[in-house]
């Protein structure tokens, strides 16, 4: 760690070098591609699992926060959950932060890359319900609200089981990630069918 | 807020980064969720399998070194069973997962910012409810924080190995 933060500083203390502008190139050309490939995107994932283990005691995950707001806002209006503060003890920190944090993430790679999606009803919607906006964004919105509401009764969700649980080598996640996954391709089959190959644009999200 | 400013910091880097790799993995994007739902494209597999080895084997290294006690979710099978059916079939209807309904929004996406509002209901609809969600999620099993090696006796570095082998 020390002789990595000592190359970083030799790096940037001096932004007319040669090797500062080598490596802000490098770096800045990765953020500003449209994609990387997702063996590179879940060797990075994985290796910030190591970072969140080791800086936070924490695993990656999504939906703890959403829980704890909603139980706080829940008791700040004046409602006594007594039986929910009995089983845990809800608290906003860097939990919370992490979700804060990927959608600058995201917002910063999009506008890096010019990869910006303003279309509310996506290709593969389109294609099987038209373009009603309305019909859309009810359903999204249903669609929101029964996931949350999986992802807090199971207690995590495809972060929170799908990756940290799973290189955990928990029963509970590996069990949930092979529910949830049946459910989910059986839910996609029955509203899709299954596109023709030549459909690639679909799949790919090309609008 | 009850983290110390460095956590919180360290929360917000971990987030960000998370939410690059989100986006440049495409796994954001509506028709890339569902096309792997279809079983017609296989980036949301490759990038959690190679995410899982990968972890894997750093996770189980801070373990063995005492570097990391973090929790595991325990086995309460209630919980599972339900959520996971409610979740998955979620998820298929609204296209993305939370992670990346965040990086979605993100994206400018309007339909997540939808999804978004119904995960906060959703987690309403769930404290509200918990009496009644409680007793769901440890009626049935509760096997508590067990892990693959604890229940089958075999080490999780042979468990790993399998994993990735597999793969």
């Amino acid at each position: 760690m020390d002789a990595l933060s000592a190359a970083t500083t030799r790096i940037t203390r001096d932004p007319t070098s040669l090797r500062y502008t080598m490596v802000m190139g490098v770096f800045m050309r990765g953020l500003r591609a449209k994609s990387w490939s997702p063996f590179a995107v879940g060797l990075a994932i994985g290796l910030l699992s190591w970072f969140a283990f080791a800086t936070a005691d924490h695993g990656l995950g999504i939906t703890t926060p959403f829980e704890y707001g909603a139980a706080l806002v829940q008791r700040a209006l004046g409602s006594s959950n007594e039986a929910y503060f009995r089983d845990h003890t809800p608290k906003l920190g860097w939990e919370v932060m992490v979700v804060v944090g990927v959608f600058i993430g995201s917002l910063v790679s999009s506008k890096l890359s010019g990869d910006r999606e303003h279309a509310t009803v996506p290709i593969a919607w389109r294609r099987r319900f038209g373009g009603s906006v309305g019909l859309r964004m009810a359903l999204a919105l249903s669609g929101g609200v029964v996931m949350m509401l999986g992802a807090r009764l199971a207690r995590g969700c495809t972060s929170g089981h799908g990756i940290t649980g799973a290189l955990q080598l928990a029963v509970s996640s590996w069990i949930f990630i092979v529910i949830a996954f049946v459910a989910a391709i059986a839910t996609a089959l029955a509203i899709y069918g299954r596109p023709e190959p030549r459909d690639a644009r679909v799949w790919r999200d090309e609008s | 807020m009850s983290d110390s400013p460095l956590r919180l910091a360290l929360g917000l880097v971990t987030g960000v980064v998370f939410g690059v790799l989100l986006q440049k993995g495409r796994v954001a994007k509506h028709g890339v969720i569902i096309g792997q739902l279809v079983l017609r494209g296989f980036t949301v597999l490759k990038i959690m399998l190679t995410a899982i080895a990968v972890g894997g084997v750093g996770y189980w290294v801070l373990v063995a070194i005492g570097a990391t006690h973090a929790e595991i979710k325990p086995a309460q099978m209630g919980g599972i069973l339900v959520g996971g059916l409610l979740f998955g079939s979620g998820l298929a209807v609204l296209g993305y997962c939370p992670g990346t309904t965040i990086a979605a929004v993100g994206e400018g996406r309007l339909d997540a910012v939808a999804g978004l509002l119904g995960m906060l209901a959703g987690a309403f609809a769930f404290v509200i409810g918990f009496p009644l969600f409680g007793e769901l999620q440890t009626s049935v099993a509760d096997w508590g924080k067990l892990t693959l090696p604890e229940a089958t006796n075999v080490v999780a570095a042979i468990w790993l190995v399998g994993l990735i082998a597999s793969g």
